[in-house]
């Protein structure tokens, strides 16, 4: 499906602007909103185009900049914060070299903050696009982002 | 066909990651070849209820639970247990922890059948894919028995009477929710699920959609027909993929079975449910927030007054309701509110979801009656402290709720419990901290959790949680003076009187509190003493370094 075709999948009413946007950010390679895409996204929907770019900036699921292909989403909300979060967090920065926010050289990972998970049971988690990673430490943390990293062609 | 067995098969986070789909796909193809595919059901479940136990599953009709498996085993469970009614003793769920948490539950009798079950009775027991199985359980029997026999009113007389309270943290009567928004002027009026689910601690609203979505979309429509609603919108956070999905696949069947849609079972009644997916915002979990994005906005609270009840979704009278809320509903038509009342206290009635996390050796849900005391949800349900350590403190509510020291533990929770302390309930999750937690560090945590999460648009809460995170990094940096203890009291009670929301009041309740209790370890902090070792203090480490080098200078 080209964007026109996923953005018009469906109706042309406000209330369906977020969906629209997941929907054309599922399907960036870069998996991010475009300044072209939330163009069209505007125009379909008859809102100014700053309206549009105002909400995509205003959700933490949307991006306006490229992205890696896996989105790393590390959960620095207060029960994973007791159970070792700040560690978690600071491997994650040294082992993937990046700063929260930024991609990886390789494009393969982009670093970012998520509010709670919603898994506080297996604390501290992160979120690796949809999969989640709970009971983190070192040693998994990198086991994880290994397998990643192996699985990509 | 009735399959002669069923297979709970746990498929939460935790045991995904140890393998619990590859571990389904070698027990079905083992069923397949011994041809038991049709008499052995594999049901997947959010939480079967333990934690760090590996890929576990539950066998029904015997209850015989296990865990830690590996992918052979599953050949020999399907031997010796399904085929010749063995159970594998080796591999049942056991572990020191468990043990001591079974005991401890025979002893204080907790497993009482039927206890307290009235809102997770289906999770885990029905597939939450099934609709057929929903109904085995009674579901669409309260909604059915609306529109045939009963009337709107006295749909929200028997919610009114039964004392139901909201769910979502403020416990506010549903019943005179509903009330308000029946009699409020309009002709298109809404129901929004607030399924947003965000506060930090919390994730029962994830177990109930997961693992009963049904449910919820049953008794929106019990509340759109006790409120003249035809159109209701569940508004689910976007990181619970599960849970939109299953929903999607329940309205969708629903629909298909005549329980939604135009007509619902021939009656007049006709209601249609949406799933609306957030974009991740914590803000939005704030009713007028949740409204605005599901309007297309960006999520940024109003001005209350007027109420959603009066003007919510598109200026129209609208019902919001949580998840757990929600889910009380059809049971409570089904079995009377006096049936209701029987459980919890006399103004908090019913059972309650506490989540128990945190420094516990298992953490995770638990659905009990409101007369609980703390002491038995951590030490009972929690089985107590991780390695043998000695309890801290605990925050009640999530984020947003009072930080307390042992003192409270006797306390019942339910939804007035911590009131004169200074606690909410909120949304019933338990933090529980053990000695190695630095109260300052704990705090810091939390607010830079709302400075984050902030939505910018007033400025008492995006100006003062900035202000909130420098002062208290003063604590563990070693600079702060002593009077930026009383300072962060008062930016924090600046902020409750004059911020637009809640987010903006919540920083207050974790710090006043944690002051009030801690007070000492704040005044330690000053002094360059962190009793748990967390704080570095740096700051106050390169002020003597310089101050010696002064010395020795101007020697």
């Amino acid at each position: 499906m080209t964007t026109s075709q996923i953005i018009r999948s469906l109706e042309p009413t406000q209330d369906n602007l977020l969906a629209i946007l997941h929907r054309v950010q599922d399907a960036n390679p870069a998996n991010f909103l475009d300044q072209p895409e939330l163009r069209e996204v505007a125009d379909y929907l008859e809102l100014p185009y700053s309206f549009v770019y105002g909400v995509a900036t205003f959700y933490s699921m949307f991006s306006v900049k490229p992205r890696g292909r896996h989105v790393v989403r590390v959960c620095a909300s207060p029960p994973c914060h007791l159970m070792g979060g700040r560690t978690i967090r600071d491997e994650l920065r040294e082992y993937l070299g990046v700063e929260f926010g930024d991609t990886t050289e390789d494009g393969l990972f982009t670093l970012e903050l998520s509010s709670c998970l919603g898994t506080c049971g297996i604390a501290p988690a992160m979120m690796i696009d949809g999969e989640i990673f709970g009971n983190l430490d070192g040693v998994r943390l990198r086991e994880i982002l290994d397998r990643k990293r192996r699985e990509e062609p | 066909m009735i399959p002669l067995m069923h297979v709970i098969l746990d498929v939460g986070a935790e045991a995904e990651q140890a393998g619990a789909r590859k571990f389904r796909e070698v027990l079905e193809a083992k069923l397949r070849k011994e041809f038991l595919s049709e008499d052995v059901r594999i049901v997947e479940s959010a939480n079967l209820g333990v934690s760090g136990q590996g890929v576990c599953m539950l066998v029904y009709p015997d209850e015989v639970y296990y865990g830690n498996l590996k992918l052979s085993d599953a050949d020999r469970i399907v031997d010796q247990h399904f085929i010749n009614g063995k159970p594998v003793e080796e591999l049942f769920l056991d572990s020191p922890e468990m043990r001591r948490l079974m005991a401890w539950r025979r002893r204080e009798g907790i497993i009482k059948k039927g206890r307290g079950r009235v809102v997770l009775d289906n999770v885990g027991a029905v597939d939450p894919e099934n609709l057929a199985e929903y109904k085995s359980r009674d579901g669409f029997r309260a909604l059915a028995e609306a529109v045939r026999g009963g009337t709107p009113e006295g749909v929200l007389d028997t919610v009114k009477r039964s004392g139901l309270r909201g769910r979502g943290g403020a416990g506010f009567p549903t019943g005179m929710k509903w009330e308000a928004v029946r009699e409020a002027p309009g002709d298109r009026k809404y129901v929004i699920c607030n399924a947003d689910e965000g506060e930090p601690g919390t994730f029962k609203d994830r177990i109930i959609l997961e693992g009963d979505p049904f449910r919820v979309l049953e008794a929106m429509a019990l509340a759109g027909y006790a409120t003249g609603a035809e159109e209701g919108y569940v508004y689910v956070r976007g990181e619970y993929r599960t849970s939109i999905d299953r929903l999607e696949n329940a309205i969708r069947k629903s629909r298909e079975a005549g329980y939604l849609g135009r007509n619902i079972l021939g009656s007049p009644f006709s209601f249609e449910v949406r799933v609306k997916e957030g974009a991740g915002a914590y803000i939005c979990g704030e009713e007028t927030a949740l409204i605005e994005s599901l309007e297309g906005k960006r999520g940024t609270p109003r001005l209350k007054p007027p109420y959603p009840v009066t003007e919510g979704l598109w200026g129209r009278p609208t019902v919001v309701n949580n998840v757990e809320t929600l889910a009380n509903v059809p049971p409570i038509l089904r079995n009377g509110a006096d049936w209701f009342r029987k459980f919890g206290t006399e103004r908090s009635p019913g059972t309650k979801i506490y989540l128990i996390i945190g420094h516990v050796v298992s953490p995770g849900l638990v659905e009990v009656e409101t007369t609980t005391s703390l002491r038995e949800l951590i030490y009972g349900y929690g089985g107590g402290i991780r390695g043998r350590r000695r309890l801290k403190a605990v925050q009640v509510g999530g984020s947003s709720g009072g930080i307390f020291d042992p003192s409270v533990l006797d306390e019942a929770m339910h939804f007035d419990a911590l009131k004169e302390k200074g606690g909410i309930l909120g949304s019933g999750s338990m933090l529980v901290m053990d000695e190695t937690t630095c109260i300052v560090d704990m705090v810091h945590g939390i607010l830079n959790f709302f400075l984050h999460e902030s939505c910018g648009a007033c400025f008492p809460c995006r100006i003062g949680n900035e202000r909130l995170v420098r002062t208290v990094n003063g604590f563990r940096s070693g600079s702060a003076r002593p009077s930026d203890i009383d300072l962060l009291e008062e930016i924090a009670s600046a902020m409750k009187v004059a911020s637009y929301c809640a987010l903006g009041q919540s920083p207050f309740l974790p710090l006043s509190t944690a002051i009030r209790y801690f007070r000492e370890e704040f005044e330690e902090h000053v002094n360059g003493k962190c009793r748990a070792g967390v704080c570095r203090f740096k700051v106050l480490k390169e002020r003597q370094e310089a101050r010696r080098w002064t010395v020795v200078m101007s020697r």
